[in-house]
């Protein structure tokens, strides 16, 4: 038998991997068939009976971990309006497309959602990336896009509601706990993309402004599983909080290992904005247990309304689940953008936008409201601890709901930005 | 000096990983010069196995019983999937490497997706033995002990191999095989077998890699693909098939990766260690060890 000449073989190799990226991109569509409830509520009839809207989140790919528990969500709310009786009188079918976690795949179901689905919105997407790569498609179409996650701001696009916090409601009352509990120098760990770069660049300013001294600021890439180097840098450094901005599975070996280097929380903590209960289950209690996370809402959250939708959640998917900041804002993105149409009398993309302005909603978070302007919602900043049960104990909440602020126009050391 | 040690540490123990999960890729790919993609998906098997051995089989405070014995039992595991892969696909595609890529790369989506709808996406937490907490610090060096135990797995393991293949009648054949496959063949070893039984070992130790990862890293659907291209790069590295060579590379890639991140980031160095292995392979395109064959092919 002859053997494969080894230029040949790495040949093949690469072409494997560059075939792997691009099949991964486009060969996802039949993921639409394992979501449970979209083979459920779909009906075949085109006629206007329905009113279908688009779920567009990575289904596949290192960022399902996190973006399959926000469509468990979206669908959650979809059921609860469909069984009050839907929107306009009719029912709300979701078309669930893959976005791979690959942002060119986003930006391609988004348009094959808008133009051959032609839904009446999309709820979709986690990182940055994808949000900035389906950017220009919702723009381009007019369409509609509900965004649920935290991120970076200095964006508003006025074709995307931004459901999740922005710069002034997540992670500047983070830096601001750190300040006031002491701490006078800080550490930047993030992955290496839109969100932490950008996030890293606001967080510099504040220090600059606050005296807080920035003692490094280090990127790894998605995925990364060796973080031995990153923790040795944190040792040598020795700041008094570490800021994270790591995303997905990162995190894990991130905090696994930091323990196993006999880092405790009381010696360093660190400051998350992407960890919430669903990533502490994975990461594991135990290993991140006392340190802080900055969010909007945990599953421990007391409200009536909170207690209704963990309840319903559960009912739905699960006594052994989570709810988590994303999800919620999932949950109640959707609702928004019901209760907008509803008001409006129409899905026109901008009569709900119109109908939308100053909207109010009880949320499982407190009530949050629309702005009138830049289509992000008022939130209540909290921060909170992990505790070893893998809960979140709220420490801090800002006094009520704090005005979205996407390019930090109310913050002198944001000039510039 | 500090910094010197202590990098060249967690070099080592990056080396370990790398070794640990490249090792079932060299035994397969030197025997059969067959490309396993699934090698990854191997990985998670072993890893999910602690993981229902923790939740299903025992109660929590049996962590140490239930993770010692994932270590043999993910090896079966992984052994026997390695055993169907190669009984109802690879067997029948021989000689037929770019096939056989593109079918085991099928057979690592099914797999993912197939532990996505038992186990759910979200990462799953599997408890490190109570005995693995904290570490040493020897010579300003600190060594956490779940480190310090993959370096004595991955060593174990080299051991074992290197007994199987010298000392034991099916190792020798093995080395007939890698050899020369005709020659051993006519010389009455049964090569089908030989194959089988390679491939068994081979996926078997990639089920005791996902074990050791799980001290370390995420435990989800898409843990193998975080592994498995540093796995094929030590395995080009090292010399395709070569033991020694795969050791070697992985020790090269871990601390050449672990001083050039301390003195840059992880991102450059990840991209110097890759330009530094295309100069490598300008220089040596057969890899670091090349074993001088007598078959005329």
């Amino acid at each position: 038998m002859a053997r494969l000449g080894l230029t040949r073989l790495l040949a093949i190799l690469v072409a494997a991997i560059v075939a792997a990226a691009a099949i991964a991109g486009c060969g996802s569509s039949s993921s639409e068939s394992d979501a449970e409830t979209s083979g459920s509520t779909a009906s075949a009839d085109a006629g206007g009976e329905t009113i279908r809207v688009g779920i567009l989140h990575s289904l596949s790919g290192t960022m399902a971990i996190s973006e399959v528990t926000v469509r468990d969500s979206e669908l959650l709310a979809i059921e609860e309006i469909n069984r009050a009786g839907g929107v306009l009188g009719k029912q709300i079918e979701p078309v669930i497309e893959d976005g791979a976690s690959d942002w060119p795949t986003f930006a391609e179901k988004a348009q094959k959602l808008i133009s051959e689905d032609r839904v009446a919105a999309t709820f979709g997407g986690w990182t940055s990336a994808s949000r900035k790569a389906m950017l220009p498609v919702f723009e381009s179409n007019r369409a509609l896009l509900f965004y649920p996650v935290q991120y970076e701001g200095l964006e508003q696009s006025p074709y995307i509601f931004y459901s999740g916090a922005t710069t002034n409601q997540q992670i500047i009352p983070g830096l601001e706990y750190l300040k006031e509990q002491g701490a006078r120098s800080l550490f930047l760990v993030g992955s290496d993309y839109v969100f932490p770069r950008t996030a890293n660049k606001e967080i510099k300013a504040w220090a600059e402004a606050n005296d807080v001294e920035i003692l490094g600021e280090e990127y790894t890439p998605l995925g990364h599983t060796e973080y031995g180097t990153l923790i040795s840098k944190l040792q040598d450094a020795r700041p008094d909080a570490v800021f994270n901005t790591l995303n997905g599975d990162s995190n894990v070996a991130f905090f696994k290992q930091l323990k196993g280097a006999g880092v405790t929380a009381r010696d360093m903590p660190v400051m998350s904005v992407s960890v919430a209960e669903e990533e502490v289950a994975g990461i594991g209690p135990e290993n991140v247990a006392g340190h802080p996370v900055a969010w909007n809402y945990y599953q421990t959250t007391d409200t009536p309304e909170n207690r209704r939708f963990v309840e319903a959640f559960r009912a739905r998917y699960g006594a052994d689940r989570v709810t988590s900041d994303p999800m919620e804002a999932g949950y109640v993105q959707v609702h928004i953008w019901a209760l907008a149409a509803e008001k409006a009398g129409s899905t026109d993309p901008e009569k709900v936008k119109e109908a939308a302005r100053g909207l109010t909603f009880d949320a499982p978070e407190g009530r949050v409201r629309v702005d009138d302007v830049n289509q992000h919602l008022f939130k209540t900043a909290r921060i909170g601890v992990v505790e070893p049960d893998g809960q979140i104990r709220e420490v801090w909440a800002s006094d009520g709901p704090i005005a979205p602020d996407p390019y930090l126009r109310t913050y002198d050391w944001a000039e510039g930005l | 000096m500090d910094v010197f040690l202590s990098q060249l540490f967690i070099g080592l123990s990056v080396a370990s990983v790398l070794l640990l999960v490249a090792l079932g890729l060299t035994f397969t790919f030197g025997q059969m010069n067959v490309i396993n993609m699934a090698h990854g998906e191997f990985v998670m098997a072993g890893a999910y196995t602690v993981y229902v051995l923790q939740t299903s089989v025992f109660s929590a405070s049996m962590a140490t019983l239930a993770f010692g014995l994932a270590l043999p039992l993910a090896f079966l595991v992984g052994g026997v999937l390695g055993l169907i892969l190669e009984f109802t696909l690879i067997r029948r595609l021989h000689g037929r490497p770019l096939d056989t890529l593109l079918v085991t790369w099928g057979v690592s989506l099914i797999l993912q997706q197939v532990a996505r709808d038992i186990f759910g996406a979200p990462n799953v937490q599997v408890k490190a033995p109570p005995f693995l907490d904290g570490g040493i610090t020897l010579a300003g060096v600190s060594m956490p002990y779940t480190r310090l135990f993959i370096i004595g797995l991955v060593v174990v393991a080299l051991v074992a191999i290197w007994f199987y293949l010298s000392k034991l009648p099916a190792g020798r054949r093995m080395r007939a095989v890698v050899q020369n496959r005709d020659l051993a063949s006519a010389s009455g070893v049964r090569t089908p077998r030989v194959d089988r039984l390679t491939f068994f070992i081979g996926s078997g130790l990639a089920g005791v890699a996902g074990v050791a990862v799980t001290l370390l890293g995420s435990i989800g659907p898409t843990l193998g693909t975080n592994y498995i291209i540093d796995a094929f790069l030590v395995v080009i590295v090292g010399g395709l098939g070569q033991l020694r060579g795969a050791i070697i590379a992985a020790i090269a890639l871990g601390v050449a990766n672990a001083y050039l991140e301390y003195w840059t980031d992880a991102s450059l160095a990840k991209a110097a260690v890759f330009g530094l292995i295309v100069v490598f392979l300008q220089f040596r395109p057969q890899g670091l060890v090349v074993t001088r064959r007598r078959g005329l092919a």
